[in-house]
Parts: structure tokens; C-alpha cells; sequence
């Protein structure tokens, strides 16, 4: 379509290249266009935080941004969070205390708590709670999840 | 934490990393919208504006002209079909009904309802094509209330619909349920105190955070495939083939990853819709909801009414219980009032009761299941009345409900005596909780109990157990993993075979190649699927006494197999593990694969009792929940965490339920809360840590001892809830969600 | 979502041309957090998007002790929330700015936008007239200055003309002994749009009102200023009955309506209960200032 438009910026480290239509939303970009379906759809109202991604360090709803807004920007989705083969320590984490079960609000939560552990290495849990709430999960009851960003905050620190 | 002895398992009841977990947290694993195909074009829905009109005529001229759109699809297009109750898989259903719920044909029912889809080169061209499909709608008077559809001069919904007590009149009532037992009359007389009450309940939403999804890829052989998340790929395939009028074997159904579902993704709204697109363009067509979408057009849980009186002698003794109960079924019948009327009652022993259930269509989305459907909101009712005796008794409301508790042959409402049930070990579990042991100081501050029961089911499942060249395994089965069932699968395979756990993978597989399983849902996956695991596990540790006994010219009878290993009984040979019988299966036979079918009975009901300690501001009438404890009966945990999981998760979904959630509609019958904005369910600020108590009653039908977990966990918080604030501020609630506008209605009318 | 154009210009020169140019109207686009929302739902359909989010102007935080603060439109609400001059100068302003939203949404979000978008609950909005804000716009005529108990006009209506650009929140440095406070009252803990919200100024000679003002938010098609509760607190001594007194006033002044968010009985009751908390708060605040 004529309409779009040549967006330049670095994703997970790499820089990138890509067309998109302005209506097209940065998560629609990722999915549709770039193929990183790592960012969930769960709300396009920005409600759920299952589309979150990182644009310059701050952690958005990729849902309520705009693919032609990440010019020049830097991101970081779930697809980003791991170092080569190791994961991170937030995703091993996951793991060992099962903070997921269907897994949809996984990738959000995490980019959400990695954003929030890159500002506070050693954040409380009602401020654990407080930087997740925008990120719903209907399976856990949030209460693994917590525990999770607890100890992998305190894995990081002993790193 | 109460647990039986797991000495006997080397894995079950151990807490390894889930087999699809690394996919889970690094973006890879793939739910139904992340499937693409080359030249997939993208669908849309156009949906009722009206609760209740007429379709008088669609025209698609517009929307067919503008570019990119490839194709428009009515309910004309789709084969009409009789009306009658048939069994699809396990699940009776009227497909006429299940038809006109995917696409309106010549009414639409709720607003939301399913009018026409479209198929174009993007998702936002399908959009803009929506505006341009004209419909002449006759806009009808909107059913709400569901006493008010009970009336005799009520707008009826469906003109043929009759129930077996009125047949020759026109009705809004589906169908009429009753329980009775004992003599009421005798029963209340015999009762030193009696609280008879009435509850509201709005209708609510499952609120799994992935939208409903399908891609159809419709092949002119007559072949099609369907990609979707669903939590029953078999009942996907036998609907769709119904409400398309292709046959079963002609659609094979791959299950994405899937996100969440809760009972409501068990039934067909895009998935037929997404096979007719492309069968109509040629071309792979992908649709997926937005949360509107979902909020208003899939299947809720009813909104219900409930009258209950209930008896108790002053020592605490129920003496009669009466129950007036009618469910909101939404457009099309078939409410959970059954299994309200199934549950509302059965923690207790009651010689005296009467149970009257009612099934009524209204204009509001065709309900679906949701985790312990029907329970919940039956549970909000009786719990209170309980706690009330209880309180008029004088009696710790735990106590009370142990003293009363259903055992072991205690008789159901329905009638067939319980089997062994872990009631009372539940309720003391509970009582023996740090939390419950604890004092609640506080202003303002007040501790509800309730306890829950939900049947679970058994259905069909099917396992095969692949043993590979390298003496590891893979046990496929076709239960969509909706909350770490794979790992559990893994653990039986392995705890059967003597294998590690991370020498075993679990696979869902699709519906051509696995046996027909019903549902995820039902709390039966690690229950019926567990069984058929096991099966096929033991059958092919049969197969691998075989090999042994021939490699070793013994008879089969002398072969044992241990730890892994196969033994010979009487000689010295040293025993042989899987992986050495494995690497002579090209000479002995071929590989193994070790199957199993069930139709598993046995099933094991589940209890769980719940305390819940909430503040509430005085001022403002909000409730914050301070602590919370569940305490439930899993039979045996095979992977505990995963258990938790389950009990703590529908502990939250319990107090959303309690608080905030609900279907608000305006008077025009119009879903005002269609987002996440204001369908308000908790987030991680609203609740505290949920401390799970698994109690282990082994379920005697199960050869693990495994009942379901994934149910009824929901069941008492509402009612805890409410126990809770009427401790707090002496207000007793009986209406769903206890919001704050409605607190503060309820706290200024006892004060006038 | 409609097709539409998008230009980011660096300069407001450019941005103010850029708006005026379409007849079927341009939108800024600053956070998106409401506008991309109202796009998707139909409710506004714009033919260009206007990213102002690279002009330096709206990007800035200014506070001077004599001039006061400039509050540039396009600042991110964490961004106000991470200024301890904010904090210090604005604590009402700076709450409610960290009560829009998720950190998501406050990533993106910004005063400005949530005060152009027009909706009557607007978390800020009732702050920043409590504060008596200025909203300072440039449009193709030249600039003007515009109180922002004035700009909103309607639900989703402002007094933006086709062209207008807001750059910038204007609010005088606070005097001795004053202080502001907004509460609102959600029926969870976060995420929500408030019921009823609640801005409040106040200056103090010791545990006198000199000067109060109080702006409610949710409970009528704009935020209305009670400005008999506040006009009724100046010289009066701050205690219980005075807190009390003040919200029965605010309260008489609400026009609410019955919605999914909650009764128009239960808001009044609420502007009562939130008017006195939010006074006694920020009076709090001021004695320490």
C-alpha cells in the first residue's frame, strides 16, 4: 500500500528495517510483520499488558503504540530476553515456580518485571505488586508470579 | 500441609520444570493466533447492535465491492438443521441452537450475536467491510430478568421452544429440574431456628486472556483443517462438522497452545466460521476476536436467582433445606442449573429437602461452562444461610459445617451415596491452617468460611506411551494443556516406567492422530487422561516384560519389572533396563508403543474450604481482602505445585466474582463493560498471597488416587466473602459482586 | 482501524501547520492511550496523526521559584513521577499523574493528553485545577492562554481549535504553607477509570484556610469546581468539623449520573468522603511545607 512507511530501529539488539502502514500498531508490526508472535493480544485497550515490549528501557503496551512510533527506538520483547542459549534469570525462575499455567500473560509479565528489576534490583512485594498490575493473569492468582520476581531478584543480586 | 505418605512414588508428588515450559517463557510456543499461512487472508464477525430483533434483510453489495475483500458468509449459507437433543462426543446439545449461536439466521438474540463474517486481504479491510454490510433489523423488546422471562406474558425468544411440563405452550423456560427427599414439613418443624433468603447473582465471564481463535484452511478435496486454541479439539471437530454438515472425519482440528480457558472453550463460535470463509475464498482464513467480542458474544456463566430456607436445631443440626434456584441459560438453552441444584446442597447431611431448578432463555450471550458451572453461584447462597445458623447456633461456622458434613455414603441431593469423600478432612485441614488459627485484630475487619463441592467428571481419553530407540519416551495424548497437565502426564508415564522425568515428553496431539478425548474440563484431565496414561504405560511395560522374556527364552510370568528395569525372577541374569531392551527392538519385534482407551469411571468428588479476612472502609463501602487460605482435596497430587496452582487461581477468579465482576446491561439490553476497563477482574494489587492447603483423601476409583483439582476451588469465596464483610461490619450480602455501590446501598439500608 | 497519515515534526511551527491542514481533521497523537483506543472503537476518525512527541517544548519539565512550572504537554507521566521537583512543588499533581494506568500506560501517557482528550474522569485534570493550571496553546492566530477549569467544554470536547496545539501547563509556584492532594475512588486498587475524583489546593496561616480550591472529577459532563466548599473554608480554623462541612458543600455542587462505574447516589456520597480526605491531606502537607 502506498500508504506505508519505512521505520528504522533496533530490536532485541539487532538493527531492523520494516514497512508498515500507520494504522498498524507496533504489536501488530511485530507479529504480522517482523514474525515475533512472542507479544500476546489480549485486550487492543491496553487493560491486559500481555502485549508488553520495551521502547527505550520503558515498558509499553505495544498494543497502543504504533509500528511508524519506533523509529529510531530501541526495543526488547520477550523474544530478547534470554542470552544466547541461557535464559533469563526471571524466565528460569518462572519455571521453578510454575508462575504460569496457560502461559498467554507470561511474556508480558516478564518484559514487565524485567523493566521493573532493571530500576529496582530489590523491589518489596507490594512493589512487586504495584509494577505488575498492569499485567493480568486469570490462571495463577498471581500469587507464584510474585514469588517468582522475589527470587529471581534475589538471584540477580547474588550474581 | 496435610499429605499422604508418597514414599511408593519416585516422582509423583515432586515438583519438576514442565515439559513446555522453556516455549512458554521465551515467546516460542504457539496459541491459535500465531499460526500463519502463505496467503491467509483475515476474517471478521459482524455482530447484533440490538439484544433482540428481527433480520429483516442483509445486504452485502458494499462490502463485496470493496478491494481486498475476498468473501461474505450469512446463516443462509449454512445448512439448516433440525432441533433436537443429540450427543455430540459426551456433551448433549441441540446442534439447531449451537448453529444459530455461530450466525443468526432470521433473529438475533443478544447484543453481540453473530451476523455475517468476512473475509478480506487484512484484518483492517474485513473491518471497514463490516460498515458496509447493510442489515434491516426489527428491533424487539429485550428479556433481562430471568423471573421476569419466567412470566406466562413474557416476549418469548424462541417460538417452538417448550419444556416437557407445558407442552403445548409457548416458554422461556428451557426445562424444570427437581430433587426431593425426606418430608419438608417435618423437616422445618424439627428446626429451632429457620433463615429463609433470596440471591441475586450477575452473570460473569471467564476472563481466559487470549481471545477465541481460529484458522480454517478448507482443502477441495472436502478436507479442512482447523487451528484454534480450544480446550476440546475432538468436540471442535464434531461441532464444526455439524453446524458445516461435513462429515467428522473429513476435519481434523490441530489445538494451539491455548490461553486460558475455564470452561469457555469448550463449545464453537469462529472455528466453523473460519472453515466456511475458506472454503469460500480457497484460501487460509484467520479470525480472532477482540475482547469485546469475547465479553459479549462467548459463552459467560449464568446470572441466577436463588430462594433457600434452611432448618437447624439449636444444638446445630440441619434439619430441612428448600431451594427455589433459576439460571440465566442466555439466547439458547442450557444453563448449569442442574448441576447447581446437584451441588447446592451436597456438603451436608440433610434427611428433608426439596430442590426446584429452572433453565431460562433471556437476551443475554449463550452461557458456556465456567470452572464448577453452576456451583459457585449456588454455593454464595447456601454458604450464607449456613454461616447464619451457625451463627444463630453459637457454633464456630467450621464446626458447624463438620458436624453436619456429607462421609462416605452420605446420600447426594440427586440421590447415589458418596463414595469416599474428603468433606470433614477438608473442613479440618482448614481448621488447622495457620490462618484460621490466627486472631484478626482490626477495625473494621471481619473472617468468613465457606466450603465448596464439585462432582468432577470421568469422559473419555485416550493415551499411547511411544518407547524411542534410546530407551526414552513420549506419551501423547489428546488433552490441550491448560495449566501444566503435560508435566503431569510426563510424571505418570515416568513414575510407570521407572524412567527420569526428563526422559519422558508429553505431546497433545491432534485429531487425527490420537484417540477421541473429550474436554479439557471437568477437573478430568489428570483424572480420566491421567488413567488412560497410566494404562498405556502399564501396557507397554507389558510389552517390555515380553521383549525381555524373549531375549532371555524365559516365560512371561517370570519376568517383573522394577525401578526401570526388567528382572527375571529365577536366575541370575542382571536385570535390563528400557534402554537396553530398546536398543534390540529391530530383532525382538519392533518398537513399542504401549496404548489405552478409557471411559473413565470412578470419578472422585471434590471439596475445598476456604477463610478469607477482608477490610471494609466504612466510608466508601470498598472491600480489600487482607488474607486467604484454600484448603482442598486433590486425591493425590501428582505435581503439587501445579495443584496449587489450580487451587489458588480459582480462589481469585472466586473473589473477582465476589467484589467487582459483572455483566452490566443497559435497558436496551446492551453490554456497557465489553473491556477489561470495566469488566474489573483482580489484579496482583488486589490480592494477597493465596496460601494453598492440599488435603489428600485418595480417590479409591483412580489408580493413583487422583480426583480432579481444577474446579472447585472457585466455589466458596464469594461466600467467604460475604461471611467475611458481614463480620466486618454486620451487613449480610446477597447479591452478586458485593461492589462497592452496592455495599454502601446494603450498609444504608440497615442503617435506616 | 480507518486509514490514516502520520507526520512527527520536531517543531511546533510545523506541528500547529500540520494540524490545520486536513478538513477532516488531524489528532495529536501523544501517549495514544486513549486516542489509538477511541480510533479502533470508530469513535474518532482522524485523517492524520500528529506524533508531537519529538518537540522539545512539550518534552520539558520547568519550574522556577519565582515564574513557576511549565509542564510540557507530551511529558510521560512516569516521567513526572521520577522529578523530585514535582513531588516536592505538586504532590497532588505528580499522585494523580502516577494514578493514570499501569506503568504501561504511564510510560506513554501524559498530562496534556489526558486533559485534550476531554474525559470528564480524567485523573489530572481535577489536579491541575485545583492548582489553578493554565493551559497555553499556539495555533495558527498566534498564542493564547486558557484556565483549565475552561478548557474542557463537554465530554471529549475542548476548546481547541482546528490548528491548536496545547504546549504547555502553566501553574503559578506554590506559597508558603500550601500544599494539594487528589484522591479518586476506584473499585479495585488499580487499572480503573475513576468513580469519582478529587482535587484540592490549600494555603495555610497556621491552622487557618486562607485559600482553598477544589476541583471534582466524574461526577458531571466536565470537572466541576466546588467553589462555594472551598470560598466557605478560607479564614475558617481546619479541623474535623470544618473537613465535614467542606464535603456536604462539594457534594451540593455534583451532577452525576447511574452508570457501570457506579450510582449517581453513591459518587455524591463519595465527593463528600473524598473532598474531606483530600483537603485534610494536603492541609498535612502544607503545614509542613
Amino acid at each position: 500500500m502506498a500508504n506505508k512507511k519505512h521505520v528504522q530501529c533496533t530490536i532485541n539488539g539487532e538493527h531492523t528495517e520494516f514497512l508498515c502502514e500507520p494504522r498498524q500498531s507496533l504489536l501488530e508490526t511485530l507479529r504480522d510483520v517482523l514474525g515475533l508472535t512472542g507479544s500476546k493480544e489480549g485486550c487492543l485497550t491496553g487493560d491486559c499488558g500481555a502485549c508488553s515490549v520495551l521502547v527505550d528501557e520503558r515498558v509499553v503496551c505495544s498494543c497502543l503504540m504504533l509500528g511508524v512510533e519506533a523509529e529510531g527506538k530501541t526495543l526488547v520483547t520477550v523474544e530478547g530476553m534470554a542470552e544466547e542459549s541461557e535464559l533469563h534469570p526471571l524466565q528460569q525462575k518462572f519455571l521453578d515456580n510454575a508462575a504460569l499455567q496457560c502461559g498467554i500473560c507470561t511474556p508480558g509479565f516478564l518484559v514487565a518485571a524485567k523493566a521493573l528489576l532493571d530500576r529496582n534490583p530489590t523491589p518489596s512485594e507490594a512493589e512487586i505488586r504495584y509494577a505488575l498490575a498492569g499485567n493480568l493473569c486469570r490462571c495463577t492468582g498471581y500469587d507464584k508470579i510474585v514469588h517468582a520476581v522475589l527470587d529471581a531478584a534475589k538471584v540477580m543480586q547474588e550474581a | 500441609m496435610a499429605t499422604a505418605p508418597t514414599q511408593e512414588f519416585k516422582i509423583i508428588g515432586t515438583r519438576p520444570v514442565r515439559p513446555d515450559g522453556v516455549d512458554k517463557v521465551t515467546g516460542r510456543a504457539k496459541y491459535g493466533a500465531d499460526y500463519s499461512f502463505p496467503g491467509m487472508l483475515h476474517g471478521k464477525v459482524l455482530r447484533s447492535p440490538h439484544a433482540h430483533a428481527r433480520i429483516k434483510s442483509i445486504n452485502v453489495d458494499k462490502a463485496l465491492k470493496l478491494p481486498g475483500v475476498k468473501a461474505v458468509v450469512l446463516g443462509k449459507d449454512l445448512p439448516e438443521l433440525e432441533s433436537k437433543i443429540e450427543f455430540i462426543g459426551e456433551i448433549s446439545l441441540n446442534p439447531h441452537y449451537l448453529a444459530h449461536n455461530v450466525l443468526a439466521r432470521d433473529k438475533v438474540l443478544y447484543n453481540g450475536h453473530a451476523v455475517a463474517a468476512v473475509a478480506a486481504t487484512s484484518p483492517h479491510i474485513a473491518e471497514e467491510a463490516l460498515a458496509l454490510i447493510e442489515v434491516d433489523y426489527e428491533v424487539l423488546p429485550p428479556l433481562l430478568d430471568v423471573r421476569e422471562a419466567m412470566r406466562s406474558d413474557a416476549p418469548i425468544l424462541h417460538p417452538e421452544l417448550r419444556n416437557k411440563e407445558e407442552p403445548d405452550k409457548q416458554t422461556n423456560v428451557a426445562s424444570h429440574v427437581q430433587f426431593k427427599r425426606g418430608d419438608l414439613e417435618a423437616g422445618f418443624k424439627a428446626a429451632d431456628y429457620i433463615v429463609e433468603r433470596e440471591f441475586d447473582t450477575s452473570m460473569v465471564h471467564q476472563g481466559y486472556i487470549e481471545p477465541h481463535n481460529a484458522v480454517g484452511v478448507y482443502n477441495s478435496d472436502g478436507h479442512a483443517t482447523i487451528y484454534c486454541s480450544t480446550q476440546g479439539a475432538f468436540d471442535v471437530r464434531s461441532m464444526s462438522a455439524r453446524v458445516l454438515g461435513m462429515p467428522v472425519g473429513n476435519i481434523k482440528v490441530v489445538p494451539a497452545e491455548i490461553g486460558g480457558g475455564f470452561g469457555g472453550k469448550t463449545t464453537v463460535y469462529l472455528e466453523p466460521l473460519s472453515v466456511a470463509l475458506s472454503k469460500a475464498t480457497g484460501k487460509p482464513v484467520k479470525l480472532i476476536m477482540t475482547r469485546s467480542e469475547v465479553l459479549r458474544a462467548t459463552g459467560p456463566t449464568s446470572g441466577s436467582h436463588i430462594r433457600i430456607k434452611m432448618g437447624a436445631t439449636k444444638e446445630g443440626k440441619l434439619t430441612a433445606a428448600e431451594v427455589w434456584m433459576a439460571y440465566e441459560a442466555g439466547a439458547f438453552p442450557g444453563s448449569p442449573v442442574m448441576a447447581g441444584a446437584m451441588t447446592i446442597l451436597a456438603p451436608y447431611v440433610l434427611d428433608h429437602l426439596l430442590i426446584d431448578g429452572y433453565d431460562v432463555v433471556l437476551n443475554k450471550p449463550k452461557t458456556a461452562a465456567y470452572r464448577a458451572p453452576g456451583a459457585t453461584n449456588a454455593a454464595f447462597a447456601s454458604e450464607t444461610v449456613i454461616d447464619e445458623l451457625a451463627e444463630k447456633c453459637g457454633i464456630d461456622p467450621l464446626q458447624f459445617r463438620i458436624m453436619n458434613g456429607a462421609k462416605e455414603g452420605s446420600l447426594q441431593p440427586a440421590g447415589p451415596p458418596f463414595k469416599r469423600i474428603g468433606m470433614i478432612e477438608t473442613c479440618q485441614a482448614l481448621a488447622n491452617s495457620p490462618h484460621y488459627k490466627s486472631k484478626l485484630v482490626g477495625k473494621n475487619r471481619g473472617r468468613g468460611v465457606a466450603i465448596g463441592f464439585w462432582f468432577n467428571a470421568g469422559m473419555q481419553s485416550t493415551a499411547t506411551v511411544n518407547i524411542h530407540t534410546d530407551g526414552s519416551a513420549s506419551v501423547v495424548t489428546g488433552s490441550p494443556d491448560i495449566g501444566g497437565s503435560r508435566a503431569s502426564m510426563a510424571m505418570i508415564a515416568a513414575e510407570v516406567l521407572g524412567l527420569s522425568f526428563e526422559e519422558v515428553r508429553a505431546v497433545v496431539s491432534d485429531t487425527d492422530s490420537v484417540g477421541h478425548t473429550d474436554v479439557t474440563g471437568g477437573s478430568r484431565v489428570t483424572f480420566a487422561t491421567g488413567m488412560a496414561v497410566y494404562e498405556a504405560a502399564q501396557d507397554a511395560v507389558r510389552q517390555l516384560k515380553e521383549r525381555a522374556a524373549r531375549m532371555w527364552e524365559r516365560k512371561f510370568d517370570e519376568i517383573d519389572f522394577q525401578a526401570g528395569k526388567a528382572i527375571s525372577k529365577n536366575n541370575g541374569v542382571p536385570p535390563m533396563t528400557v534402554k537396553e531392551i530398546a536398543a534390540k527392538f529391530p530383532r525382538t519385534g519392533g518398537p513399542i508403543t504401549g496404548r489405552a482407551s478409557v471411559s473413565a469411571r470412578g470419578v472422585g468428588a471434590a471439596f475445598a474450604a476456604c477463610c478469607i479476612d477482608v477490610e471494609v472502609d466504612p466510608e466508601t463501602a470498598k472491600v480489600q481482602v487482607l488474607r486467604a487460605t484454600i484448603a482442598q482435596d486433590a486425591g493425590r497430587a501428582i505435581h503439587p505445585s501445579y495443584v496449587e496452582g489450580q487451587m489458588q487461581g480459582g480462589t481469585a477468579q472466586g473473589i473477582g466474582w465476589a467484589l467487582n465482576e459483572e455483566y452490566f446491561y443497559d435497558q436496551a439490553g446492551l453490554m456497557r463493560n465489553s473491556g477489561f476497563l470495566d469488566y474489573r477482574m483482580p489484579t496482583c494489587l488486589d490480592l494477597p498471597l493465596i496460601e494453598p492447603v492440599i488435603v489428600e483423601v485418595p480417590n479409591p476409583g483412580h489408580p493413583l488416587g487422583v480426583r480432579g483439582v481444577g474446579e472447585v476451588s472457585i466455589v466458596p469465596p464469594p461466600a467467604a466473602v460475604a461471611n467475611a464483610i458481614y463480620r466486618a461490619i454486620g451487613v449480610r450480602m446477597t447479591e452478586l459482586p458485593m461492589s462497592p455501590p452496592r455495599l454502601f446501598k446494603a450498609m444504608k439500608n440497615k442503617r435506616s | 482501524m480507518h486509514e490514516f497519515s502520520y507526520e512527527a515534526p520536531t517543531t511546533v511551527a510545523d506541528a500547529v501547520r500540520l494540524l490545520a491542514a486536513p478538513r477532516d481533521g488531524a489528532r495529536v497523537l501523544c501517549g495514544g492511550t486513549d486516542i489509538l483506543i477511541q480510533m479502533r472503537a470508530g469513535v474518532r476518525k482522524p485523517s492524520l496523526l500528529v506524533d508531537v512527541k519529538n518537540i522539545p517544548e512539550l518534552r520539558q519539565i520547568k519550574f522556577d521559584p519565582k515564574t513557576g512550572l511549565r509542564l510540557g504537554a507530551a511529558v510521560a507521566c512516569i516521567e513526572i513521577f521520577e522529578s523530585a521537583l514535582m513531588h516536592k512543588h505538586y504532590p497532588g499533581l505528580t499522585e494523580a499523574a502516577h494514578l493514570i494506568g499501569s506503568t504501561q500506560i504511564q510510560s506513554r501517557a501524559s498530562v496534556g493528553g489526558n486533559l485534550c482528550n476531554g474525559s470528564p474522569a480524567a485523573d489530572t485534570t481535577p489536579a491541575l485545577i485545583a492548582l489553578s493550571a493554565v493551559a497555553h496553546l499556539i495555533g495558527l492566530g498566534g498564542e493564547r492562554d486558557v484556565p483549565v477549569e475552561e478548557f474542557v467544554t463537554g465530554p471529549g470536547q475542548t476548546v481547541l481549535k482546528p490548528g491548536e496545539l496545547l504546549v504547555d501547563l502553566r501553574i503559578a509556584a506554590p506559597r508558603p504553607h500550601s500544599s494539594d492532594c487528589y484522591l479518586r475512588l476506584i473499585p479495585r486498587n488499580e487499572m480503573d477509570i475513576a468513580v469519582v475524583g478529587v482535587g484540592a489546593a490549600i494555603t495555610l496561616e497556621g491552622n487557618r484556610c486562607v485559600a482553598a480550591k477544589i476541583a471534582l472529577g466524574a461526577v458531571g459532563p466536565t470537572q466541576i469546581v466546588a467553589r462555594k466548599a472551598g470560598e466557605w473554608l478560607v479564614g475558617k480554623e481546619l479541623d474535623a468539623a470544618a473537613f465535614e462541612k467542606a464535603g456536604d458543600l462539594a457534594s451540593e455542587v455534583c451532577t452525576p449520573i447511574d452508570d457501570m462505574r457506579g450510582t449517581a447516589e453513591y459518587r455524591r456520597h463519595i465527593v463528600d468522603v473524598l473532598t474531606k480526605r483530600a483537603l485534610q491531606a494536603a492541609a498535612e502537607r502544607a503545614r509542613n511545607n
